[in-house]
C-alpha cells in the first residue's frame, strides 16, 4: 500500500503522562510519539507497568495525558473537554477491557444495544452477535456465559456501533489458549472486513504475528515498532 | 425501553428488599406527615366554616346581674360587630340511673328562637319554643351519653327547685365544640351537658326579668380584642365580672387550638425522623450499588454514556424508590387521617366534620422526599459521576484495614478471628458504623416517644389524684356557706374526713403581665387535698403569702420573694399585694392558693366556704352523694373515683390507637436500618464470607462476622436511643405544654425496656432473614469471578 493514500488516524507528539502518588512521582509516559494508520492492526506489546493501558487510555479519550499532544484524524483530543471526549468515545470507539465489563443486569443483545442505542450507525445487535459466532446466545445473561464468551460478547459490543477505532487491553489475558484464539480471530475479522483501525494490547509476544506493525513499549517509551508483512490468522498463531 | 432504563429496573428488582425496607420508612414518615396534615385542615376548615356560619364570638365575659340597660353601651364599643347578652347557670341533673352528679349548663334562648351569638345547630328535633315553658335543647353528646331523644324528659335542680324539662332537639354549638367543664381536665360527656331554654324560663327561676349575667361580643374584622376586653371590663366590672376573656381562654376554642397545634407538631418531627433516616439508608444503599458497579460506571463511559446520563440512571433508581414510598405514604396517609378525622368526629361536635385531603402537603411530601433523597445520595452519585473511567478500570485496590485501639488494648489472642474481623470491618469505617447505631437508635427514640405518654398520662393521674387529691367527694355551694352549713354537711352519716376551701375569682397582676386566677384558700395541715411539688413533697401551706402553681409562675414570670397584685373580682374587690410564698406542681390548670384564714382576713369576711372536700366511707359514698344533691346550697358534687375513670378511659382509648402506628413505624425504622446494614455487609463481605467457608469455617462462625457488626450496633444503638427518646419526649412536653394541662417529662422504665425490646426483635428478624444467605453462598461462583 503506497504510503500517500494512507489517512493517519492517530498521531500523538510527545506524549507523557505523569501519576502524583503522594510524595512519589510515576512516569507512566515519558515521550511517546506515535502514528497509527486507518484500517491498520496494530499490536502494543511491552512489560507490566511499560505504560500501555496508559497509552490506549489516552488515545480512547477516557485519561488525558500530563503534557503532549493527541491527534485523532484533525482533532486535537487533548484541547476536549470532557464532554467532547465524551461525544468523541460515543461516535468514534470501541472498547475491549481485559475483564471484559459486561453489565451483568442485561443480556449478552442488550448490553449490545445498550451502547448501540447511543451509536450513530450502528450494526444491528443480533448480526454483531454472528460475528463473533454468538447468536444462539443472545438472551443470555453474562453469569450464564462463560469468560470467553463474554469477551466475545464485549468484542460485538465493541464493534456494533461500528466505531472507527477498536482498542483491546488484554482481550485475552483471562482467557485460556483455545478461547483466546476465538476471541482474536474476531477481533482480526472485524478489522479485515469492516476496515476498523485496530490496536490491541498483549502480553503475548506471539499475538504480534497476527499485526500489521508491532509497538514495543518500555519504561514509558517506544522501544521499538516492527513491520510485519508476513501476517498469520490468529489460528495458526504459536503460543 | 432503554437498555439503560432496563438495567435500572433489574437493579431495582435485585435490590427489592433493601429498596421495599427504605421505601417503608418514607412511607411511615409521608403518611404521618400527610395523616397529620390533612387531619389538620380538615379540622382548622370546619371549624372556621363553624364559627363563621353559627357566629362564635371573640371576647366573652360573666357577671352577676347586669341590667338590659347597659346593652347600647355595650354595642358603642369600638370594633363591636354584635353583642349577645344572655343567662347563663349551671345547675345539677337529678339522672334516675345516675349515681354519680351531672351538671348542666343552662343558656337562655331569646324570644327570637335563636341567639344573636354561639348560635345553636340543631342536630335532631327541632329548636325549642320560646314562648313555651319547660322545653329544652340538649347538647349531642350529653344525650347520646344519656340515651336521650327529643321527647324525653329530664329533671333538673333549678335554684333548689325540681323541674321537670321535656326534650325537644339535640343541638351543637360552637361554643361547646368539646364539652369541658370548667375545673376538670378533660371532657365528661355524662356528667356535663349544655341545655337551651327560653330565657322567659331562666328569668322566672333565677328572678332575673330585664337583666343578664353573660355577654358575648363579635368583633368586626382586624380589631384588637385585647383592648375591647379592656372597655368591656370597665362597664362591666360595677356589675360584678369577673372579668372579660377572649377565645384563647375559652375552653373549647383552647382544646380545638391544642388540638391543632399538636398536629403541626406531628407534622414536622415526623417527617424530620422518618426522613432523615430514609436519607441515610438510602446513601448506604446508594454508595455500596455504586461501588459494586464501579467497573459497569467505567464500561458505560469508555462507551459515550455522559456524566449526566450516569448521574441520572443513579438518581432515578433513588427516585424510583422515594417515588414509591412517597405515593404509598400518602394513600395511608389519607386512610389514617381519614381515620383520624373520624376519630375526632367523636370527641369534637361539629355539624359535619369531614375529612378533607390536603393537596398541599402531597405537594410537600414529594419536594420534600425527593430533597431527601437528592441530598443523601448526592455525594455517593456524585462520586459515580467523577469516577475517572480510567482508573475505574483498574480493580479497586483492597480496603486498607488496620488494628483497632480495641484490640491493641486487649492482649494479643484473647480476641478470635471472627472478633476481630468484626472489630476491624466496624472501625475501618467509622461514620458509617456511627450512622448506623443513630439510624436504629432512632427506632428506640420513637419507641419511647409514642409511649411516655401514657407513662405521662399515668403518673399524672397518680399525682393528682392519689397523691395530690386524696378525697372522694367535691361539694361546691352556690353561695359561701356558713359554719353552720359546712357542719352540717361535715357531719352527714358516712363522711369520715373533711376540709373546707374559699375559691375567689382574681386577676393577679405582675409587672406588665396579668392572668385571670381562682385563688383557694385552703387549711393548713390539709390531708384531703394536699399541695405537692414536683418531687411529690407536701408543700406546707404558709401562713402569709400566696401559693401559684408553677405554670402560673412561669406566666407571669414570678419568682419566690417577688410580690404580686392580687385584684379580688368579687364583692368589695380588694386589691392586694401578696408575696410569693411557695410554688406547688400541677399538671392541669393555673390556680393559686393562700392560707383560708388569711384569706378570710384579707376579704374581710367571716369563716365561709366556696366548697368542701370530704372523704367518705365507701360503702356510703351514693347516699351521701344523694344526701347533699337534695341541699338547695349545693351547686356541683363530683365524685373523684368518676371522673378519674371517664378520664382514664377517653385517654387510654385515644393513646391506644396512637401506640400501635408507633410501635408498627419504629419496627419499619428497625428493619430498614438492620436490614440494610446486614444486606450491605453481606454483599461486601461476600468474598470474604465465601472463602471462609471454602478454607472450613462453619456457617455459623462466618455468620458471626456478619452479624457480629449488627448485634454490636445494636448494643450501642439502645442506650442512645433511650437518650434521644428522652430528649424527644422533653421537647414534645416543652411543645404539649398548655395552660389546661402539661405533660410531665415521666418514662416508665417498662417503656425503655420495651422500646429495647421491640427494637431487639426488629434486629432479630432482620438478621435472621439475611444470615440464611450465608447459607445460601455461593462458593463456586464468587470465587471465580471478580468482585
Ligand atoms: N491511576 C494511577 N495512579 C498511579 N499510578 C498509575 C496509575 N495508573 C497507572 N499507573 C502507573 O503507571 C505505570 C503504567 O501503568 P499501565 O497501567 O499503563 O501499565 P501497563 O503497561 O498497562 O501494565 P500491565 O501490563 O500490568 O497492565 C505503572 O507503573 C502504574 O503503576
Ligand atoms: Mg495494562
Amino acid at each position: 500500500m503506497p504510503m500517500s493514500t494512507q489517512t493517519t488516524v492517530f498521531r500523538t507528539v510527545d506524549l507523557t503522562k505523569t501519576y502524583q502518588m503522594g510524595e512519589v512521582q510515576v512516569r507512566a509516559l515519558r515521550g511517546v510519539n506515535l502514528e497509527l494508520i486507518e484500517g491498520e492492526f496494530v499490536v502494543l506489546l511491552g512489560a507490566s507497568g511499560s505504560g500501555k493501558s496508559t497509552l490506549l487510555n489516552i488515545l480512547g479519550g477516557l485519561d488525558t495525558p500530563t503534557s503532549g499532544k493527541v491527534l485523532y484524524l484533525d482533532t486535537d483530543l487533548t484541547a476536549s473537554d470532557d464532554a467532547e471526549l465524551t461525544r468523541y468515545r460515543r461516535d468514534h470507539v470501541g472498547f475491549v477491557f481485559q475483564f471484559y465489563n459486561l453489565i451483568p443486569s442485561l443480556t449478552a443483545k442488550e448490553n449490545i444495544e445498550l451502547i448501540t442505542e447511543i451509536a450513530v450507525s450502528p450494526l444491528d445487535s443480533m448480526d454483531a452477535l454472528e460475528i463473533v459466532g454468538l447468536r444462539e446466545r443472545a438472551n443470555h445473561f453474562p453469569a450464564q456465559l462463560s469468560g470467553g464468551e463474554q469477551q466475545r460478547v464485549a468484542i460485538a459490543r465493541a464493534i456494533a456501533k461500528n466505531p472507527k477505532v477498536l482498542l483491546c487491553d488484554e482481550p485475552t489475558g483471562a482467557l485460556d489458549v483455545h478461547t483466546g484464539i476465538v476471541v482474536l480471530e474476531a477481533i482480526a475479522r472485524i478489522n479485515r472486513e469492516l476496515g476498523t483501525t485496530t490496536a490491541v494490547i498483549t502480553h503475548n509476544a506471539s499475538i504480534a504475528n497476527m499485526a500489521d506493525r508491532v509497538i514495543a513499549l518500555s519504561d514509558g517509551q517506544i522501544a521499538s515498532v516492527t513491520d510485519n508483512p508476513s501476517k498469520v490468522t490468529a489460528r495458526d498463531l504459536q503460543w | 425501553m432503554l437498555k439503560l432504563d432496563r438495567k435500572l429496573i433489574r437493579d431495582l428488582i435485585q435490590l427489592r428488599g433493601q429498596a421495599a425496607a427504605i421505601g417503608l420508612v418514607i412511607t411511615a414518615g409521608v403518611a404521618t406527615f400527610v395523616m397529620s396534615m390533612c387531619a389538620y385542615r380538615s379540622l382548622e376548615a370546619t371549624r372556621q366554616s363553624f364559627y363563621d356560619e353559627y357566629l362564635f364570638a371573640d371576647v366573652f365575659s360573666t357577671t352577676v346581674r347586669t341590667p338590659d340597660a347597659i346593652i347600647p353601651r355595650l354595642k358603642e364599643i369600638p370594633g363591636v360587630a354584635a353583642v349577645d347578652t344572655r343567662l347563663v347557670y349551671d345547675v345539677l341533673l337529678d339522672v334516675p340511673e345516675m349515681s354519680e352528679p351531672a351538671t348542666a349548663r343552662l343558656i337562655s334562648i331569646p324570644d327570637s328562637g335563636q341567639s344573636r351569638l354561639n348560635q345553636v345547630y340543631i342536630a335532631r328535633g327541632r329548636m325549642l319554643d320560646p314562648l313555651r315553658t319547660g322545653e329544652v335543647v340538649v347538647s349531642e353528646v350529653f344525650a347520646d351519653a344519656h340515651g336521650f331523644v327529643p321527647g324525653d324528659q329530664v329533671r333538673a335542680i333549678i335554684n333548689g327547685k325540681v323541674q321537670e324539662l321535656s326534650i325537644v332537639g339535640i343541638a351543637l354549638s360552637p361554643e361547646y365544640v368539646i364539652q369541658v367543664q370548667p375545673g376538670t381536665i378533660l371532657p365528661d360527656d355524662k356528667r356535663f351537658g349544655i341545655f337551651w331554654v327560653s330565657e322567659n324560663d331562666l328569668e322566672a327561676a333565677f328572678d332575673m326579668a330585664g337583666a343578664f349575667n353573660s355577654v358575648s361580643l363579635r368583633l368586626a374584622y382586624g380589631n384588637h380584642v385585647a383592648t375591647t376586653v379592656d372597655v368591656l371590663d370597665r362597664l362591666l366590672i360595677p356589675y360584678g365580672s369577673v372579668g372579660g376573656h377572649t377565645r384563647d381562654e375559652q375552653i373549647s376554642h383552647q382544646y380545638l387550638s391544642d388540638e391543632l397545634a399538636q398536629l403541626r407538631g406531628m407534622a414536622i418531627w415526623a417527617p424530620a425522623i422518618f426522613l432523615g433516616v430514609a436519607a441515610f439508608l438510602l446513601n448506604i444503599a446508594i454508595s455500596r450499588i455504586i461501588t459494586q458497579q464501579r467497573e459497569q460506571i467505567a464500561a458505560l463511559k469508555a462507551f459515550g454514556y455522559s456524566n449526566f446520563d450516569i448521574g441520572a440512571h443513579y438518581f432515578n433508581l433513588v427516585l424510583i424508590i422515594s417515588m414509591i414510598g412517597t405515593t404509598l405514604g400518602i394513600g395511608i396517609g389519607f386512610l389514617l387521617g381519614d381515620a383520624m378525622v373520624g376519630a375526632y368526629d367523636a370527641f369534637y361536635k361539629f355539624p359535619s366534620l369531614e375529612f378533607r385531603p390536603d393537596w398541599l402537603s402531597v405537594a410537600v411530601a414529594f419536594l420534600l422526599t425527593t430533597l431527601t433523597s437528592l441530598i443523601g445520595t448526592y455525594l455517593a452519585v456524585r462520586s459515580a459521576v467523577l469516577l475517572p473511567p480510567a482508573e475505574a478500570m483498574r480493580p479497586e485496590p483492597p480496603p486498607s484495614y488496620r488494628p483497632s485501639l480495641i484490640e491493641r488494648l486487649l492482649p494479643p489472642r484473647s480476641l478470635s478471628p471472627e472478633v476481630r474481623m468484626v472489630i476491624r470491618n466496624i472501625t475501618r469505617r467509622p461514620i458509617k458504623a456511627s450512622l448506623s447505631v443513630v439510624g436504629i437508635s432512632m427506632a428506640v427514640a420513637v419507641m419511647i416517644v409514642g409511649n411516655f405518654s401514657l407513662d405521662a398520662m399515668n403518673y399524672m393521674m397518680d399525682f393528682q389524684f392519689r397523691l395530690a387529691q386524696r378525697q372522694d367527694l367535691t361539694v361546691t355551694f352556690v353561695e359561701p356557706a356558713t359554719e353552720s352549713v359546712m357542719y352540717e354537711v361535715q357531719n352527714l352519716d358516712g363522711v369520715l374526713a373533711s376540709e373546707t376551701m374559699r375559691s375567689i375569682p382574681t386577676r393577679i397582676r405582675f409587672q406588665n403581665r396579668s392572668r385571670r386566677v381562682g385563688v383557694m384558700g385552703v387549711e393548713p395541715d390539709a390531708s384531703l387535698f394536699r399541695l405537692l411539688d414536683a418531687d411529690e413533697k407536701t408543700v406546707r401551706v404558709p401562713d402569709f403569702g400566696i401559693m401559684l402553681n408553677t405554670k402560673l409562675a412561669e406566666i407571669l414570670g414570678v419568682r419566690i420573694g417577688d410580690l404580686v397584685i392580687v385584684e379580688v373580682l368579687e364583692d368589695k374587690r380588694p386589691t392586694l399585694t401578696i408575696e410569693v410564698a411557695a410554688l406547688v406542681e400541677e399538671y392541669s390548670g393555673v390556680n393559686a392558693y393562700m392560707n383560708k384564714q388569711r384569706l378570710h382576713e384579707a376579704l374581710q369576711e367571716s369563716n365561709v366556704a366556696s366548697g368542701a372536700f370530704l372523704k367518705v366511707d365507701a360503702n356510703r359514698i351514693e347516699t351521701v352523694f344523694a344526701e347533699l344533691q337534695r341541699r338547695p346550697g349545693v351547686g356541683s358534687v363530683s365524685i373523684k373515683d368518676a371522673a378519674m375513670k371517664s378520664f382514664e378511659k377517653t385517654v387510654a382509648e385515644n393513646i391506644m390507637v396512637m401506640r400501635s402506628f408507633i410501635v408498627v413505624f419504629a419496627g419499619v425504622i428497625a428493619i430498614g436500618v438492620v436490614y440494610n446494614t446486614a444486606r450491605i455487609s453481606l454483599s461486601e463481605r461476600s468474598r470474604d464470607l465465601a472463602t471462609m467457608r471454602v478454607v472450613g469455617f462453619t456457617n455459623g462462625e462466618v455468620s458471626i462476622v456478619l452479624l457480629g457488626e449488627i448485634a454490636a450496633f445494636t448494643i450501642a444503638a439502645i442506650p442512645l436511643g433511650w437518650m434521644i427518646g428522652y430528649a424527644l419526649a422533653g421537647l414534645m412536653t416543652a411543645g404539649l405544654d398548655t395552660d389546661n394541662y402539661r405533660i410531665p417529662l415521666v418514662i416508665e422504665r417498662g417503656t425503655f425496656v420495651m422500646a429495647a425490646f421491640v427494637v431487639i426483635a426488629a434486629t432479630t428478624v432482620s438478621a435472621w432473614v439475611v444470615q440464611r444467605r450465608v447459607t445460601e453462598l455461593d462458593l463456586i461462583g464468587v470465587l471465580k469471578t471478580r468482585e
